[in-house]
Order: structure tokens, then sequence, then C-alpha cells
């Protein structure tokens, strides 16, 4: 027991706790993801549990609200011991969850949504009627603005969380459960999010965020939790920590929070684009007429909300999706509708591809790790002899990989699904940024990473930078882009809608440019507690 | 984490609970042949016997599963990369017209040496053509593989009743089969062991068992240890990192397809080549179908496949011995007892599972050594 945890024990002992674990143990398999883990949450207050991937959080979570039965432990709600053997007995008790990855029917309007599972009796209309109601009335409260009758398919990411946490509250949830909730989220969005959980705070609700963003740690929660292999390792009061103490604890050694990337050395342009255009099938344009160009030894970044056409650019440049106008130019080659690329042709000429989506993308999950780690590389004449892959050479290749880029555990025959999100990207990066391409098309390189894997490929890829390559980087982590980038683009709604070199950046510009154009959601950001 | 499943042994996994499965069925079908009056035990050994005792069972039973390997196999290409292939039953009938056509045609003018590849050819081809359609449809239009590899099952009947009736039909004969073909037939394992001093009894085990040998190795070698392997079975698990890794899926699947329908071809070969020397109906006798629970009751892989073919093939030989010694037991119980095995191993196969991964769960934590194995 270190001072600060006797200290709390004193200043928090009259207060009432809304939850309370009492030596919760879980194992899966060989995996023991909870140990023994104790914690108190005080009624009416912001509690934060950060840790790294795989740390046991969300296993934690899950149990609290009835997806998993602990191995051994108790639960107690307003200090009374439950059981809560699924969530239904969850939201009995006044426990909601919001999840990372919404739950909601996309062809119902937001009201339906809400009612989904309350539906108040045979006949929808009187339900429907009383829940309108409900819905006004939580909106007033809490700033939880949303239009009742609207779409859940068209509403934006900051308007779905909303309607996720609208739902929780509907059904008299007391104490709110936020899994990692501003992954997808705008600083502005942010800000507003902070807003309404403060606003729930002080009319009494319980509210327990999840996240390994220590900087929203420090702007909104009361206490924080620190989680590590499955245990508490910490527990402070946030007035009294920092963000560089709680890296070091959820890492367990010294993590630096940012990097000293030094000026590049800029040389002639490698990746040029002019008046790039993309329209899907259905004759929406994604890409609007973008040029923009990379020189080698260039970090270019592309910020922006999720959505507003970057995936679809990084897609035409890696081969993936014919541009319907324009062109771009690669290593000399032109690209353009007339003559279209291909993913195979665009490795072929020395373009590397980090993409967005690792699960569905940059690795087969059925696949053992040596074979992801040739995954678009597989006709390469290194790994073959006779037409017949040759299995020796993959094994050293991938332990090759993983050596240099720590990937853990060093099991080039474990299916590519076993490892955590941090490793699996490691390895993916390991396999692209190998070759040393000259230009590199990098998509969300550290999403749902944690902070000591993305200390390591910020550095990666700083490095390759430092070595010549041209690099084009789309982040919707604005954090990263300032961190990584020499100019920064913004994206909105197919567009380019403004360049920042990386001195002029701050994230109020970036944050005002990204949601320049999406209409209602722009609001001047609040300074919301101490952002570091 | 969601959902996680405690993790089984391999040798459970992959060899405990197939056999396990097996067991169950056979049980069910004790139970049955008990209901009818007779005695299981006695029935099993008549089986056993039947397949296994000697030179012609086994004949007959090799025989058997040399065609459920070509059907199974069939299944297991087309899975990897995505496709449910259920039209082996209709790439067997045509492979079978491709193989008839191919000797009617030269069995008069060409030495044997020439009309075995010919053969070969035309079967894979015919069975690969018939498989070419519905890979279009699937890769290009889109319609779904599982309908249409049906429909094609139902078109290849309709297409051989009518060819056999209207136009391939021998002169003066009395029912749809073409004329014999001269020489021109696979010769038989007991023939071809005979001058190496093996004695068999003539059984119609022919050298079709050696081309399913092949094929195996072929399919092992192809899927798993090639550059275009890596593409198949990546098309067939994501199709996006397929795209990803400049693999083309379209292509694949045309590929893949084919290759299925010309390895169900292959049944062709054996039954009209090798057994019956004429073109006729219904010598796939559902062999097709079988063969998609032989694919998943081998899990896809050219050995698993292999000891399900072996199973179906003794099922299929000691059934017949078993209508033979006890009378009470018809054609169509044998047809029952295969049926609960494709059931249990087939539709069923994670049945058992939850049961097992309860058992291992209470040995591991007396001994945590056994989680290791």
């Amino acid at each position: 027991m270190d001072p600060q945890t006797g200290r709390l024990k004193e200043c928090t002992a009259a207060r009432s706790f809304a939850v309370e674990l009492r030596h919760i143990d879980k194992r899966f398999g060989t995996v023991h993801a909870n140990c023994d883990v104790s914690l108190r949450i005080a009624a009416g207050s912001i509690t934060g549990i950060v840790g790294e991937n795989g740390a046991g959080k969300s296993t934690l979570m899950s149990i609290l609200y009835g997806f998993y039965e602990a191995d051994s432990g108790e639960i107690m709600i307003d200090g009374k011991p439950v059981v809560i053997a699924r969530p239904a007995d969850a939201i009995v008790l006044g426990i909601g969850m919001v999840h990372q990855h919404f739950v909601l029917v996309d062809t119902f309007t937001v009201l339906e949504n809400i009612m989904l599972g309350a539906e108040g009796g045979a006949l929808l209309r009187h339900g429907a009627a009383a829940a309108r109601e409900e819905v006004r009335r939580l909106e007033r409260e809490y700033g939880l603005v949303v239009d009742p009758e609207a779409l859940v398919a068209g509403l934006p990411v900051g308007a779905l969380q909303r309607v996720e946490i609208l739902k929780a509250l509907y059904r008299r949830a007391r104490i709110l459960i936020l899994d990692e909730p501003t992954g997808v989220l705008t600083p502005q969005e942010t800000d507003q999010l902070f807003r309404i959980l403060s606003a729930l705070r002080s009319s009494g609700t319980t509210i327990i965020l999840i996240t390994h963003k220590l900087r929203e740690i420090m702007a909104v929660t009361d206490e924080v939790y620190v989680m590590r292999a499955g245990a508490i390792v910490a527990h402070r009061r946030t007035a009294a920590t920092d963000p560089a103490e709680l890296g070091e604890l959820m890492v367990g050694r010294k993590v630096r929070l940012t990097l000293d990337k030094g000026s590049g050395r800029f040389g002639a342009p490698a990746l040029v684009a002019e008046g790039l255009t993309f329209r899907d099938q259905r004759g929406v344009t994604r890409v609007d007429n973008v040029s923009f160009c990379v020189r080698t030894g260039e970090i270019v970044a592309i910020a922006g909300v999720s959505g507003n056409g970057q995936s679809e650019l990084l897609e035409l440049l890696a081969g993936i999706r014919p541009p319907t106008a324009g062109h771009f130019i690669a290593n000399g080659r032109m690209i353009t509708p007339e003559a279209p690329s291909s993913p195979a042709e665009m490795r072929a000429i020395d373009v590397a591809h980090i993409p967005e989506d690792r699960q569905r993308s940059g690795l087969v999950t059925a696949f053992a790790a040596n074979e992801s780690a040739i995954l678009g590389y597989q006709r390469d004449h290194g790994y073959s002899c006779w037409l017949l892959l040759i299995k020796q050479k993959l094994l050293r290749h991938c332990e090759l990989l993983m050596e240099r880029f720590d990937v853990r555990p060093r099991a080039p025959m474990l299916r590519s699904a076993n490892f955590s999100g941090g490793n699996q990207q490691k390895l993916i990066v390991a396999r692209e940024l190998e070759r040393e391409s000259k230009v590199l098309l990098i998509g969300h390189p550290t999403r749902g990473v944690d902070i000591g894997a993305i200390e390591f490929i910020h550095r990666q890829l700083l490095q390759r930078r430092d070595a010549g390559s041209a690099i084009l980087l789309v982040s919707v982590e604005l954090e990263e882009v300032m961190a990584l980038a020499d100019r920064i683009l913004v994206m909105c709604g197919g567009r380019i809608v403004g360049e920042l070199s990386a001195e002029e950046a701050d994230e109020r510009r970036l944050g005002l440019l990204m949601a320049n154009a999406q209409g209602g959601e722009v609001r001047a950001p609040a300074a919301v507690g101490a952002m570091p | 984490m969601r959902g996680a499943r405690p993790i089984l042994p391999r040798w459970v996994d992959i060899g405990l609970i197939p056999v396990a499965n097996v067991v169950f069925a056979l049980l069910v079908a004790g139970l049955i042949v008990l209901a009818i009056g007779e005695n299981p035990l006695a029935a099993v050994r008549v089986m056993l016997v039947g397949a296994l005792g000697d030179s012609e069972g086994i004949g007959y039973t090799l025989y058997y599963a040399t065609n459920f390997i070509f059907t199974g196999l069939a299944v297991a290409v087309a899975f990897h990369a995505g496709l449910f292939n259920i039209g082996g039953e209709g790439q067997a009938t045509l492979g079978g017209l491709g193989v008839g056509l191919a000797l009617l045609a030269g069995d008069r003018h060409m030495p044997f040496a020439a009309l075995l590849p010919l053969a070969l050819l035309a079967g894979m081809g015919f069975g690969a053509a018939w498989a070419f359609v519905p890979a279009w449809l699937q890769a290009y239009r889109g319609s779904h593989i599982v309908i249409t590899t049906i429909m094609f099952n139902f078109l290849a009947a309709a297409l051989m009743v009518y060819l056999m009736v209207n136009v391939l039909i021998a002169p003066g004969s009395m029912s749809p089969e073409s004329r014999e073909f001269g020489a021109a037939t696979l010769p038989q394992m007991h023939e071809v062991l005979a001058p190496l001093g093996v004695k068999l009894t003539a059984t119609p085990l022919n050298l079709s068992v050696v081309l399913a040998a092949a094929l195996c190795v072929f399919v092992w070698l192809l899927v798993w240890h090639t550059p275009f392997g890596f593409e198949l079975r990546t098309t067939g698990h994501s199709a996006t990192a397929a795209v990803y890794a400049g693999v083309r899926p379209r292509r694949i699947i045309m590929i893949a397809m084919c290759l299925s329908g010309a390895i169900a071809g292959c049944v062709g070969l054996n039954e009209i080549m090798g057994v019956h020397h004429r073109l006729l109906l219904n010598f796939t006798a559902g062999y097709g179908f079988t063969g998609i629970a032989v694919a998943l009751m081998g899990r896809n892989h050219p050995v698993g496949i292999v000891l399900a073919s072996l199973l179906f093939g003794i099922l299929s030989q000691g059934g017949t011995e078993l209508a033979f010694a006890m009378p009470a037991i018809t054609r169509d119980m044998i047809v029952v007892i295969q049926g609960l095995v494709i059931l249990f191993s087939g539709a069923l196969p994670q049945l058992s599972r939850p049961g097992f991964e309860w058992l291992f769960a209470q040995l591991s934590r007396r001994a945590p050594a056994l989680r290791s194995a």
C-alpha cells in the first residue's frame, strides 16, 4: 500500500459507494484476465479506469454488466451484495453501458432505438408518447440534444453516442459505464460529451469512464484506477496525479509522451495528386477534387472526422479503388481513370500501405502470424522455391520481423487473432516498413493500440521519414497528427478544407477546420478542466 | 475477449471429438436396430467383417472411398475460397458425361495410352465447365453459389436423361444406356497388382484410386504450400484482406470453382471408365451430396477427407453386406445409419464440444500440466 491510497481511504470513508467490487477474479483458459480486483466507486463521481489494451478493463466492466460471471469475488451495488448473471440484471440494478462500438439499429429512428427492449406495452403508440416526453426531459436536463424522429443511419457519430447515453438513462441508469467513448469524436464533440457527463454527475449519476487517453482522465474524472496485467496497480485522486505518472503506472516503465521529431530534410515530390475524385457506386462523391503533394523525407497527415473521405482517398492511392477523375503520380507512375492501378502493382512500384482496418484488411485473423507476415507479398520470390512456399523461410522472416519490431509473444505459429491489437499492428507495420518503400500510405497506425506500442510505432515512422520515405498519414487522433506530421491537411466532406504547417497547428484550429462543413455540430470549444 | 472459449488440446479437437460424434451416431443407430428386433452388436460385426474382413470387402470399401475422396476434395477446395459448392453431384454427372463422350468417340480409333488422358481431360473439363457458370454468376452477378449449384444439379440430371433417352442410347436397347466401350476401360487394381504377385479378389476398385491419392497430395500442396493457395485461403477468410493483398477475388472464385468441379468430375472416371464401361443414368448415386459431409467431417483437410471417406466407404460396403445378412435391416436402414453419421459429424460437429470443454476444464483444474498438452 502506498501512502496515496492510505490518504484516499480517509477522505472517502464518509462517502457512500455506488459500486464496490471485492476480489474479482476471472480466467479465460490460460489467460488471467482479472486477478483479485477490488475497487470502490463513490456515488455521484466520475471515476476513470485506465490501462493498456488487454489490461482487463473491459473484462471487469463486462463482469459488472453481466456479460461474464466472475470466477470468484463479490459485487456490491449501493452497499448491498448482488448477483449479476446477465445484462438484464444489471439494467434492473440501474447500471447502463455505452459500448465502444455503438449497438443501434440503423433503419430505426432515434426514438425507436431508445424504446427497443423497453417498449412499454403491446402497442407502440402509448410507449412512444411516453418515451418522447421522457427523452425531451433528458434533453433539457443534460443537454443531450438529438432529434428523436431522425433515422439513426444519417446521424454523425457524436449524435449516435448521445443516443446510446439516452438509451441508458431512459432505462433509469444511475450508474453509467462508458467504454472508450471518445475514440470516434472530434475534440469539440469530446468537450460536449464531457459537459454532459458533468451535468449527469451533478444530478447524482455515477460514471465509470474506461479509456486509455490520459488527457481525458485529467480533464473530467474525480478519481482514477490504473490497471495493468489484470490487476489494479494504483488508485489516485485525479487532482493528485499527472499524465506522466499515470502513463508510467500503465506501462510499468517510463514513457515519453512527446516525440522529439526534429525537422525533416525534404526532397523531391514522390506522391502527387491532382484533382483526384472518387464517386462510389451510388454516385456519391467521396473524394472531391483533392490535390496535394508529399515529398521524400516528409510526413503529411490528413486529419478529419472519420468518414469524410480519408478512407477512400487512401484506397485510391493504394490501387484498391480506381479514381473517377483526376490523377496521381506515385514514384513516377501516373495513375488515371483510364490507366488505373492495382494493389499488386502499387506494391511493385514501391508503395507500401498500412491499412486502416487491421482486422479486416491488414491481416487474416485465422492465419498463423508467419502467414499474415507476408500478406500482400505472397508472390515475392524470397519466400518460395519452385512455386512452393517454403515454411522455413516464412518462419525465419516472421521471427526476424518480430525481433525487430518487438512483437509479443514471439510465436510465428500462433494465430494472428490471438495477438493483442497492439502486437497485430506492430506485425503489420513491421511487414510494410521492412521493404523501406519510398512511399508509405498509413491509415490509423495506432487505433486501439496501447501507449507503449504507440510510442514504438511513432518512432519507427519517424525513422522511415528520416531515411527518406514520403509518408502520407491518415489519422483521427489529433495528438498523433500533431506529433508526427510536418504538414497537416484537413479533410471534410471529401475535400481538403485546410492546410497547416506543424508549427501553426493546435487542437482548436484543427478541430474547427474538421467540423467546418459539418453543420449543426460546430460549437466553440469550451475549456474543460486542465488541458496539459 | 467476448465469447472466448476454453481452449481444448489439439488432439481432442481434431481426434477425440470426431470419433465421439461417430460413436454417438452409431449408438443412436444401434437403438434403431434394437427397435426393429435385431442385435446391434451383431450388426456392427457384420458391417465391419463385410467391409474389412477380406480382400473383396476391402476392395469395395476402397472403391466407394475413391468417390468420396473426389467429392470431398471438391467441396474442400471451394470451401477454402469461402464458397459452399453444393453442386458436386451435377459436376460429377457432367464429368461422367465427358468421360463417356470421349470414350464413345475414340475407343475404336485410338490406343489406350491416348484415350486415358483424353477421358481424364474430358471428365475434368466437363465438371469444371459445369461449375464455371455458377462461379461466373457468383463472381460477376452476385448470385449465391449455394442456390445456383443446387439448381445446376437438377439441370445436370435433366440434361443427362435427355441425352441418354434421345441421343446416346444404344440402338435397339430398352434401357437408357449407351453401347459398351471396347477395350477402353480403366484397369482394375486386381489386374494391375497381379503381375507384382499380389493376389486380390476381383472388385470394382480400379486405377482411379491412385488418381484420388494423387489429388489429395495435389490439393494439400496447392492450398497450403503455394502462393495461389495462400491467396485462395485469404479470399476465403476475408475478401477485403484479399483485395488489400493484391488478389482479385473474382479470379479466385472462378479458379477455385472450376478446380472443384474438375475434381468432382473425376467421379465419372471411376464410375464410367472404371466400373460400368458404358454411359448410364444415376451413376453418381449421391456421392456429390455425401461429399459435403465428408469434407465437413474431414475439416476440409486431405488427411481428414481420406479418413472420412474410408468411414463412409465402410458404411457403404458394410451396409450392403448387412442388408444381405439381416433381412430385417433393409437398404433403407443403411441410408438411415449413413444419415445419422452425417447428422452427427457433419451437421452437428460441435454438439459434444461443450461437454468436452467442461470435462477438460475440470481435469485441468486438478492437473494444470494437461493444459499445455
